[in-house]
């Protein structure tokens, strides 16, 4: 295909792998909101702790990876469920804002606390895993792995809310809260249940960023505002709007990046989403309240 | 507070300067009281319920645009001011129309905006031929002869610093008031409660919830331009992003969103908490002030959700009515 | 089986019930009856211990209820079945179903229960995959039932199943009243509509403005004219 420029379609599919991890990154994010109408403002700090996780586990202490990652998982669904009932439990019935901003705090404590103990220097999980080559395109392997994992953590977490009975409460509860002890179901016992699923999905996702990038205090802030766009882009809450967002916002980055400058690429995806804001505030596949 | 008092209050201000204050002092006051204008501009906008997270971008739309005016075009920042105004109410306008029309609050209107502070910062990382990217930009300084340049803003005296800075925080103050009194104010709070029925008495809430932004969006965009031209040095993480944006509300709500002067106190607890961890602990340990502050959010929101200031007054207006009962039976 | 004595309860500063007292024993169906605000589904509230009592005592078998939270009063045998039907919209006939049996005990029984409650509601089962806010008033109250159904529960709580339902659908549902009675369920049935109710249950309660004001057999309450004002209005 000669017309058919090979680096667009690398493009495309690096888009593709992009949008699985952005999707994984997602649901966590939009499975709090649909569950117990909150909105982590700190999920990617609750991410960047899990690649921390696997840096000091792997890398200081010797851990296999194939110890490390679950260790990381649960570490971080650890946070999440502590989380939930020491900061986030005392204001759930203030004003929703004050539940955003709660975890707009634990942003910057999650921030301080890393950097006081990990220090502002970049760090690598020092693995490099192979390129690639398809045809005539180079896929890196981390990415493709990421993929994969994300979407069987994805299919995962669809199998457990479809088929158990915990699974269903959740789905339930985020549809009528109140009546839910009339089954005797504790919300309570729910919301941490999910605040920890929500932390174990960050850790997953941690486990596999920290295999591509390094890692910093900071990095949340790189790619949280990402997280939020594509949720709010597929309707906040909407776990499967939010699927489908996290591939077109990764096609756009992926090839707004290739026809102009990388970081263009973003820019292009952001303004994609202004425009759909504008059109329609409540996301692609949200309801109107 | 009385009137007079107020104003003997502002005098003292004003003056206090003239009695021989050090450099860093005066500039930890000038500091507070262009912080303190910054915040009120948002809480304009947040004690009305509309919580916007994307306060950054119309900040860094106000710091950067003068500052590359000036450096790229010799644009003077006076001249620069009218189109970064400008820009912003086009921006402020994108955003609010249709959240507004749509009735698009709380979670989602905090994401959308705050995706608005992102592209700001975005943008100006990725044109970093023109903007120096993440390393910042300074303005072209015009003090190289002279210690004092009004064409380009810049003026070495903090001294005179702090007068123009007093003036616009009073501006601000004064801004915020007549949002509070104006009939807009009353509409807003009935639209908090209620926003069918405030639509039903004829209150056009589109159209006032928009006005109230715009104001809020063109004061944060003057304290851009104000905060560029004092500092002498801009980067993208400090004048746009989430990171600007959070500081912002957290000013706002720990000194008190909900009372004029509050947000001003919050800004002289930030910056205090911050030079005070900054003078202990110096710059070695690094991360403690960001842990402290986050973990003060945390607490403030939970424990004092009305902040310092609101905290203050509840407790000032608690005490004197039950003085009144007192005295009364 | 149930005893409430003396209750008190209300939301807040307001006071929705004065020094109640009532029985429901085993294998009996028990109306509550009044007219609109009257309290009816605070009570039924109050059983379930989705509201607080101010005074008084609630028992279920003898054992206190008093500080028992909401979320085990199903473990207790109380099968709550809410005003509005409250089923989750978004979920299928047979989640919402499912969701019944939550409680580890009720999951074991599970399949058994489901298909009695398939016996019992034929329409439940052709709509098991559908979403129960697409279905119709009377099948969403039939869904709803057998949703309470689905814990086994020794006692059925019922907050006004005909409300808001076309008159023929009025009566199926009573049917299905009828037809748990016969089967030996315990039930409280909470409902406006006096007379039909009254044609199904064994004992009535008239409950005004949050108190008793009498009770007795159905047949004897249904002839006397302290219903007919309560009926009235008068």
């Amino acid at each position: 295909m000669q017309i058919f420029d090979v680096f667009l379609l690398e493009a495309i599919v690096n888009g593709i792998l992009l949008g699985g991890i952005l999707a994984l990154l997602a649901l966590g994010l939009n499975l709090i909101f649909g569950v117990i109408d909150v909105v982590w403002i700190c999920y990617a700090e609750l991410i960047m702790i899990g690649m921390y996780a696997v840096y000091y586990l792997h890398n200081v202490y010797a851990w296999p990876l194939w110890l490390a990652f679950p260790a990381c998982i649960a570490v971080v669904a650890v946070l999440g469920a502590v989380m939930h009932q020491l900061v986030i439990k005392p204001v759930l019935s203030a004003e929703p804002i004050n539940q955003l901003l709660v975890t707009g705090g634990v942003l910057f404590l999650l921030q301080g606390v890393a950097t006081l103990a990990f220090g502002v220097e970049f760090k690598n999980l020092g693995i490099s895993l192979p390129t690639l080559q398809v045809g005539e395109m180079y896929l890196s392997f981390a990415r493709l792995i990421a993929f994969v994992v994300a979407l069987a953590g994805m299919i995962a977490v669809y199998v457990f809310l479809k088929r158990t009975y915990l699974g269903t409460a959740i789905r339930a509860i985020s549809q009528d809260r109140s009546i839910m002890p009339l089954m005797g179901v504790n919300p309570n016992r729910i919301f941490l249940f999910t605040s920890a699923l929500g932390g174990g999905l960050a850790g997953l996702a941690g486990c596999l960023l920290v295999l591509q990038y390094d890692i910093h205090p900071a990095i949340g802030l790189t790619f949280g505002p990402i997280i939020f766009l594509v949720c709010v882009l597929g309707g906040l809450g909407n776990m499967i709007g939010g699927f489908v967002a996290a591939f077109i916002f990764a096609q756009f980055i992926s090839v707004g990046g290739y026809f102009f400058h990388l970081e263009w690429g973003y820019v292009i995806a952001f303004l994609f989403f202004i425009a759909v804001m504008f059109w329609r505030p409540q996301g692609l596949f949200g309801a109107r309240s | 507070m009385t009137k007079s008092l107020r104003w003997i209050g502002v005098a003292a201000l004003a003056l206090a300067p003239l009695m021989g204050m050090g450099e860093y002092p005066l500039h930890l006051l000038v500091l507070c009281l262009l912080w303190g204008f910054v915040y009120t501009s948002w809480a304009i906008m947040g004690r009305l319920g509309m919580v916007s997270l994307g306060h950054g971008g119309f900040f860094g739309i106000g710091a950067y645009g003068v500052v590359m005016g000036w450096n790229h075009f010799g644009l003077s920042p006076w001249l620069g001011l009218p189109i970064v105004l400008v820009s912003t109410a086009i921006v402020a306008f994108l955003i609010g129309y249709p959240c507004f029309r749509l009735k698009i609050v709380g979670h989602y209107f905090a994401l959308v905006t705050l995706a608005l502070s992102e592209i700001v910062r975005m943008i100006i990382v990725a044109l970093r031929d023109q903007t120096g990217g993440s390393l910042g930009a300074t303005p072209t300084t015009a003090l190289a002869d002279t210690s004092w340049s009004i064409v380009a803003l810049q003026f070495s005296s903090k001294l005179v610093w702090f007068y123009i800075v007093l003036g616009v925080w009073l501006i601000g103050l004064w801004v915020w008031t007549r949002v509070d009194r104006s009939m807009a104010r009353l509409a807003l709070e009935a639209i908090s409660q209620e926003e069918d029925a405030a639509a039903s008495i004829g209150v056009n809430v589109t159209k006032v919830k928009l006005a109230v932004t715009m104001i809020s969006a063109l004061l944060t965009c003057i304290g851009g331009v104000l905060y560029a031209q004092y500092q002498l040095y801009i980067n993208p993480e400090t004048v746009s992003g989430i990171g600007i944006s959070l500081q912002m509300v957290f000013g706002a709500i720990a000194g008190g969103l909900y009372v004029r002067l509050g947000p001003t106190v919050g800004a002289v607890f930030t910056l205090l908490l911050a030079e005070g961890l900054r003078l202990a602990l110096g710059h070695q340990i690094h991360g403690l002030d960001t842990t402290i502050y986050g973990l003060l959010l945390v607490l403030f929101i939970i424990f004092m959700p009305k902040g310092i200031l609101g905290a203050a007054t509840q407790l000032w207006d608690r005490r004197r009515g039950a003085k009144a009962l007192a005295t009364a039976t | 089986m149930l005893a409430l004595r003396n209750v008190s309860a209300g939301y807040g500063s307001f006071q929705a019930l004065f020094d109640v007292s009532l029985d429901v024993n085993a294998g009996e169906t028990v109306a509550v009856i009044g007219p609109n605000g009257a309290g009816k589904t605070t009570l039924l509230r109050v059983i379930s211990r989705l509201i607080d009592v101010t005074a008084g005592e609630l028992s279920m078998e003898g054992k206190s209820l008093g500080q028992v939270p909401a979320y085990e009063v199903i473990g207790h045998g109380i099968a709550h079945v809410p005003e509005n039907r409250r089923l989750f919209p978004r979920l299928s006939v047979e989640d919402n179903l499912r969701m019944g049996a939550f409680l580890p005990a009720a999951r074991e029984k599970y399949a058994e229960r489901l298909a009695r409650v398939y016996d019992l509601f034929p329409r439940m089962q052709e709509r098991r995959s559908q979403p129960a806010g697409t279905l119709s008033g009377g099948e969403q109250q039939m869904c709803a039932i057998g949703r309470a159904l689905m814990s086994g529960p020794k006692l059925l709580l019922l907050d006004e199943p005909s409300a808001g339902l076309a008159p023929v659908v009025v009566q199926s549902i009573f049917e299905v009243v009828k037809t748990m009675s016969a089967e030996g369920y315990t039930v409280l049935i909470v409902e406006q509509n006096i007379r039909q109710v009254l044609k199904v249950a064994d004992r009535a309660y008239l409950l005004e403005t949050g108190r008793i004001k009498s009770s007795g057999p159905s047949e004897e309450l249904l002839g006397s004219d302290e219903i007919k004002r309560a009926y009235l209005g008068l």
